[in-house]
Protein backbone atom coordinates (compact mmCIF):
# COMPACT_ATOMS: atom_id res chain seq x y z
CA UNK A 1 0.00 0.00 0.00
CA UNK A 2 1.63 3.45 -1.06
CA UNK A 3 0.55 6.46 0.84
CA UNK A 4 1.00 10.54 0.26
CA UNK A 5 0.99 12.93 2.77
CA UNK A 6 0.71 16.90 1.63
CA UNK A 7 1.52 19.00 4.06
CA UNK A 8 0.35 22.98 4.53
CA UNK A 9 1.26 25.52 6.61
CA UNK A 10 -2.06 26.35 8.56
CA UNK A 11 -4.52 29.22 7.76
CA UNK A 12 -2.60 32.23 9.56
CA UNK A 13 0.92 30.79 10.17
CA UNK A 14 2.93 33.06 7.67
CA UNK A 15 4.54 31.44 4.22
CA UNK A 16 7.27 33.53 3.20
CA UNK A 17 8.17 31.13 0.91
CA UNK A 18 4.76 31.48 -0.86
CA UNK A 19 4.91 35.33 -0.44
CA UNK A 20 8.80 34.92 -2.69
CA UNK A 21 7.10 32.88 -5.00
CA UNK A 22 4.32 35.09 -5.83
CA UNK A 23 6.23 37.93 -6.02
CA UNK A 24 8.37 36.07 -8.69
CA UNK A 25 5.34 35.25 -10.65
CA UNK A 26 4.47 39.23 -10.93
CA UNK A 27 7.65 40.03 -11.74
CA UNK A 28 7.43 37.42 -14.62
CA UNK A 29 4.12 39.88 -16.07
CA UNK A 30 1.71 36.64 -14.39
CA UNK A 31 -1.66 38.23 -13.29
CA UNK A 32 -4.51 36.96 -11.79
CA UNK A 33 -2.61 34.99 -8.94
CA UNK A 34 -4.31 36.23 -5.69
CA UNK A 35 -2.34 34.29 -2.99
CA UNK A 36 0.16 31.54 -2.77
CA UNK A 37 1.03 28.29 -0.12
CA UNK A 38 3.92 26.19 -0.45
CA UNK A 39 4.17 23.11 1.15
CA UNK A 40 5.27 19.24 0.89
CA UNK A 41 4.59 15.98 0.01
CA UNK A 42 5.94 12.99 1.49
CA UNK A 43 5.38 9.53 -0.50
CA UNK A 44 5.18 6.46 1.93
CA UNK A 45 5.80 3.10 0.74
CA UNK A 46 4.15 0.56 3.33
CA UNK A 47 4.59 -3.40 3.69
CA UNK A 48 0.70 -3.27 4.87
CA UNK A 49 -2.12 -4.08 2.62
CA UNK A 50 -5.29 -3.56 4.25
CA UNK A 51 -6.44 -0.15 4.02
CA UNK A 52 -7.58 0.55 7.04
CA UNK A 53 -4.74 -0.56 8.67
CA UNK A 54 -2.27 1.51 6.41
CA UNK A 55 -4.07 4.96 7.03
CA UNK A 56 -4.10 3.90 10.69
CA UNK A 57 -0.22 4.07 10.69
CA UNK A 58 0.51 7.00 8.48
CA UNK A 59 -1.86 9.02 10.71
CA UNK A 60 -0.04 8.27 13.79
CA UNK A 61 3.47 8.79 11.92
CA UNK A 62 1.88 12.09 10.70
CA UNK A 63 1.23 13.09 13.98
CA UNK A 64 4.85 11.84 15.86
CA UNK A 65 7.03 12.94 13.28
CA UNK A 66 5.81 14.04 9.98
CA UNK A 67 3.55 17.19 10.54
CA UNK A 68 4.23 19.67 13.47
CA UNK A 69 0.73 20.51 14.93
CA UNK A 70 1.77 23.84 15.83
CA UNK A 71 1.97 25.38 12.17
CA UNK A 72 0.94 22.64 10.10
CA UNK A 73 -1.52 20.60 8.59
CA UNK A 74 -1.75 16.95 6.85
CA UNK A 75 -3.69 15.52 4.65
CA UNK A 76 -3.58 11.63 3.91
CA UNK A 77 -4.17 10.02 0.54
CA UNK A 78 -3.82 6.35 0.22
CA UNK A 79 -3.09 5.23 -3.35
CA UNK A 80 -3.68 1.14 -3.81
CA UNK B 1 27.94 22.91 38.66
CA UNK B 2 28.17 19.65 36.66
CA UNK B 3 26.65 20.56 33.39
CA UNK B 4 26.36 18.04 30.08
CA UNK B 5 26.62 18.47 26.34
CA UNK B 6 24.25 17.03 23.95
CA UNK B 7 26.02 16.68 20.81
CA UNK B 8 23.99 15.76 17.17
CA UNK B 9 25.28 14.92 13.95
CA UNK B 10 25.88 18.85 12.43
CA UNK B 11 26.07 20.30 15.93
CA UNK B 12 28.48 22.77 15.29
CA UNK B 13 28.22 25.26 18.50
CA UNK B 14 28.43 22.45 20.65
CA UNK B 15 32.56 23.06 21.31
CA UNK B 16 31.87 26.75 21.58
CA UNK B 17 29.24 26.15 24.51
CA UNK B 18 31.60 23.86 26.29
CA UNK B 19 34.15 26.66 26.30
CA UNK B 20 31.84 28.93 27.94
CA UNK B 21 30.57 26.57 30.35
CA UNK B 22 33.94 25.54 31.12
CA UNK B 23 34.81 29.27 31.60
CA UNK B 24 31.83 30.15 34.06
CA UNK B 25 32.05 26.78 36.21
CA UNK B 26 35.39 25.62 36.13
CA UNK B 27 34.55 22.14 35.28
CA UNK B 28 34.64 20.76 31.46
CA UNK B 29 31.33 19.71 30.73
CA UNK B 30 30.27 15.95 29.54
CA UNK B 31 29.87 15.51 25.86
CA UNK B 32 26.64 13.30 25.16
CA UNK B 33 26.70 11.64 21.53
CA UNK B 34 22.79 12.06 20.31
CA UNK B 35 22.58 7.85 20.53
CA UNK B 36 23.46 7.26 23.74
CA UNK B 37 20.25 6.96 25.83
CA UNK B 38 21.66 8.29 29.46
CA UNK B 39 22.77 11.38 31.08
CA UNK B 40 24.90 11.50 34.32
CA UNK B 41 23.72 13.44 37.07
CA UNK B 42 24.31 16.82 36.13
CA UNK B 43 23.18 20.50 37.09
CA UNK B 44 22.69 21.67 33.68
CA UNK B 45 22.01 19.82 30.12
CA UNK B 46 22.82 22.53 26.64
CA UNK B 47 21.56 21.50 23.72
CA UNK B 48 23.82 23.69 21.19
CA UNK B 49 23.32 25.55 17.94
CA UNK B 50 24.21 23.79 14.18
CA UNK B 51 21.50 22.37 12.49
CA UNK B 52 21.33 18.84 13.42
CA UNK B 53 20.11 16.65 10.48
CA UNK B 54 20.67 19.18 8.17
CA UNK B 55 17.51 20.98 8.69
CA UNK B 56 15.51 18.17 7.09
CA UNK B 57 12.02 17.89 7.19
CA UNK B 58 11.84 20.68 9.80
CA UNK B 59 14.54 22.07 11.68
CA UNK B 60 14.91 20.03 15.06
CA UNK B 61 12.47 17.52 13.99
CA UNK B 62 14.84 14.18 13.67
CA UNK B 63 16.72 15.37 16.92
CA UNK B 64 13.77 16.05 18.93
CA UNK B 65 13.37 12.50 18.27
CA UNK B 66 16.77 11.05 19.01
CA UNK B 67 17.31 8.42 21.12
CA UNK B 68 18.77 10.77 23.78
CA UNK B 69 15.96 13.09 24.63
CA UNK B 70 14.02 10.61 26.03
CA UNK B 71 17.04 10.94 28.85
CA UNK B 72 16.70 15.19 28.40
CA UNK B 73 13.10 14.91 28.95
CA UNK B 74 13.56 12.68 32.02
CA UNK B 75 15.98 15.19 33.30
CA UNK B 76 13.13 17.58 32.78
CA UNK B 77 11.04 15.88 35.09
CA UNK B 78 13.63 15.81 37.44
CA UNK B 79 14.12 19.62 37.36
CA UNK B 80 17.78 19.77 35.61
CA UNK B 81 17.95 22.79 34.26
CA UNK B 82 17.97 22.69 30.26
CA UNK B 83 19.01 25.25 28.10
CA UNK B 84 18.36 25.17 24.26
CA UNK B 85 21.01 27.56 21.80
CA UNK B 86 19.42 28.26 18.72
CA UNK B 87 19.05 24.54 16.92
CA UNK B 88 18.40 23.86 20.79
CA UNK B 89 15.83 26.05 21.12
CA UNK B 90 14.19 24.30 17.84
CA UNK B 91 14.73 20.90 19.43
CA UNK B 92 12.84 21.51 22.87
CA UNK B 93 9.80 23.09 20.60
CA UNK B 94 9.82 20.13 18.18
CA UNK B 95 10.40 17.63 21.50
CA UNK B 96 7.04 19.46 22.67
CA UNK B 97 9.39 20.51 25.90
CA UNK B 98 8.62 24.24 25.24
CA UNK B 99 5.52 25.45 23.43
CA UNK B 100 5.38 27.02 19.68
CA UNK B 101 7.61 26.80 16.86
CA UNK B 102 10.19 28.43 15.08
CA UNK B 103 9.13 29.15 11.53
CA UNK B 104 11.45 30.57 8.06
CA UNK B 105 12.34 33.99 9.02
CA UNK B 106 9.92 36.59 7.84
CA UNK B 107 12.19 37.85 4.92
CA UNK B 108 13.43 34.44 4.17
CA UNK B 109 16.97 36.12 4.94
CA UNK B 110 19.72 33.73 7.08
CA UNK B 111 20.41 36.28 9.70
CA UNK B 112 24.10 36.45 10.86
CA UNK B 113 24.65 39.57 13.06
CA UNK B 114 25.00 40.84 16.42
CA UNK B 115 21.24 41.90 17.95
CA UNK B 116 19.92 43.63 21.27
CA UNK B 117 17.69 41.58 23.36
CA UNK B 118 15.44 43.33 26.60
CA UNK B 119 15.59 40.94 29.17
CA UNK B 120 11.47 40.54 29.79
CA UNK B 121 11.63 37.97 32.75
CA UNK B 122 14.82 37.61 35.56
CA UNK B 123 11.96 35.51 37.63
CA UNK B 124 14.75 32.43 36.46
CA UNK B 125 17.80 30.80 36.89
CA UNK B 126 18.85 31.37 33.47
CA UNK B 127 17.85 35.22 33.76
CA UNK B 128 18.07 36.31 37.50
CA UNK B 129 21.64 37.56 36.76
CA UNK B 130 20.20 40.34 34.86
CA UNK B 131 17.76 43.57 35.98
CA UNK B 132 14.30 43.09 34.04
CA UNK B 133 14.34 45.95 31.06
CA UNK B 134 18.24 45.29 30.97
CA UNK B 135 19.84 45.43 27.33
CA UNK B 136 22.33 43.01 26.17
CA UNK B 137 23.91 42.07 23.09
CA UNK B 138 24.26 38.47 21.48
CA UNK B 139 24.74 37.37 18.30
CA UNK B 140 22.10 35.80 16.10
CA UNK B 141 23.02 33.32 13.21
CA UNK B 142 19.86 31.17 11.53
CA UNK B 143 17.34 30.91 8.82
CA UNK B 144 14.53 29.57 11.12
CA UNK B 145 14.28 31.80 14.26
CA UNK B 146 10.60 33.35 13.39
CA UNK B 147 8.86 32.19 16.78
CA UNK B 148 4.99 31.40 16.32
CA UNK B 149 2.40 30.61 18.74
CA UNK B 150 -1.38 30.50 19.01
CA UNK B 151 -2.62 33.30 20.49
CA UNK B 152 -3.68 31.02 23.80
CA UNK B 153 -0.11 30.00 24.16
CA UNK B 154 1.25 33.50 23.76
CA UNK B 155 -1.32 34.61 27.11
CA UNK B 156 0.41 31.78 28.91
CA UNK B 157 3.82 32.64 28.47
CA UNK B 158 3.01 36.54 29.36
CA UNK B 159 1.10 35.71 32.25
CA UNK B 160 3.11 33.26 33.28
CA UNK B 161 5.88 35.55 32.73
CA UNK B 162 7.93 33.04 30.53
CA UNK B 163 8.97 35.47 27.56
CA UNK B 164 13.14 35.53 28.63
CA UNK B 165 14.09 38.02 26.46
CA UNK B 166 12.74 39.93 23.05
CA UNK B 167 14.31 41.58 20.57
CA UNK B 168 14.52 45.55 20.69
CA UNK B 169 15.04 45.20 16.91
CA UNK B 170 12.97 42.49 15.55
CA UNK B 171 14.89 40.32 12.73
CA UNK B 172 13.02 37.54 11.99
CA UNK B 173 9.54 38.13 12.75
CA UNK B 174 9.13 36.50 15.51
CA UNK B 175 5.50 37.25 17.35
CA UNK B 176 5.52 39.79 20.67
CA UNK B 177 9.57 40.09 18.94
CA UNK B 178 10.31 36.92 21.29
CA UNK B 179 13.92 35.74 20.94
CA UNK B 180 13.51 33.49 24.17
CA UNK B 181 10.88 31.50 26.29
CA UNK B 182 11.12 29.42 29.55
CA UNK B 183 8.87 26.76 30.40
CA UNK B 184 6.17 26.66 33.30
CA UNK B 185 8.83 25.58 36.06
CA UNK B 186 11.10 28.26 34.53
CA UNK B 187 13.95 25.34 34.59
CA UNK B 188 14.25 25.25 30.72
CA UNK B 189 14.93 28.17 28.58
CA UNK B 190 15.14 28.15 24.60
CA UNK B 191 16.77 30.81 22.71
CA UNK B 192 17.88 31.74 19.01
CA UNK B 193 20.93 33.93 19.97
CA UNK B 194 23.72 32.73 21.13
CA UNK B 195 25.07 33.83 24.27
CA UNK B 196 28.85 31.40 24.14
CA UNK B 197 29.77 33.47 21.12
CA UNK B 198 30.54 36.67 23.91
CA UNK B 199 32.21 35.56 26.20
CA UNK B 200 34.90 37.33 25.70
CA UNK B 201 36.03 40.59 24.79
CA UNK B 202 38.55 39.13 21.97
CA UNK B 203 35.14 37.33 20.61
CA UNK B 204 33.43 41.39 21.19
CA UNK B 205 31.64 41.12 24.07
CA UNK B 206 31.11 39.93 27.69
CA UNK B 207 27.11 39.98 28.02
CA UNK B 208 27.64 35.78 27.00
CA UNK B 209 29.74 35.48 30.23
CA UNK B 210 27.29 37.01 32.42
CA UNK B 211 24.71 34.97 31.53
CA UNK B 212 26.50 32.02 31.95
CA UNK B 213 28.19 33.23 35.51
CA UNK B 214 24.40 34.11 36.07
CA UNK B 215 23.26 30.34 35.92
CA UNK B 216 26.30 28.94 37.50
CA UNK B 217 25.31 31.10 40.64
CA UNK B 218 21.56 30.38 40.51
CA UNK B 219 22.79 26.36 40.06
CA UNK B 220 25.26 26.77 43.16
Amino acid sequence: MKARVTITLKNGVLDPQGKAIQSALTGLGVNGIEDVRQGKIIELDLTENDEAAARAIVEDVCKRVLANPVMENYAIEMIA
Amino acid sequence: MKSAVVVFPASNCDRDVAVALQQATGQKPQMIWHQDTSIPDVDLIVLPGGFSHGDYLRAGAMAARAPIMEAVRAHGERGTLILGICNGFQILTEAELLPGALLRNQDLDFVCRTVTLSVASSASPFTSAFQPGQLIDFPVAHHDGNYFADEDTLKRLEDGNRIAFKYVDNPNGSVRDIAGILSENGRILGLMPHPERVISPLLGGMDGAAFFDGIFAAAA
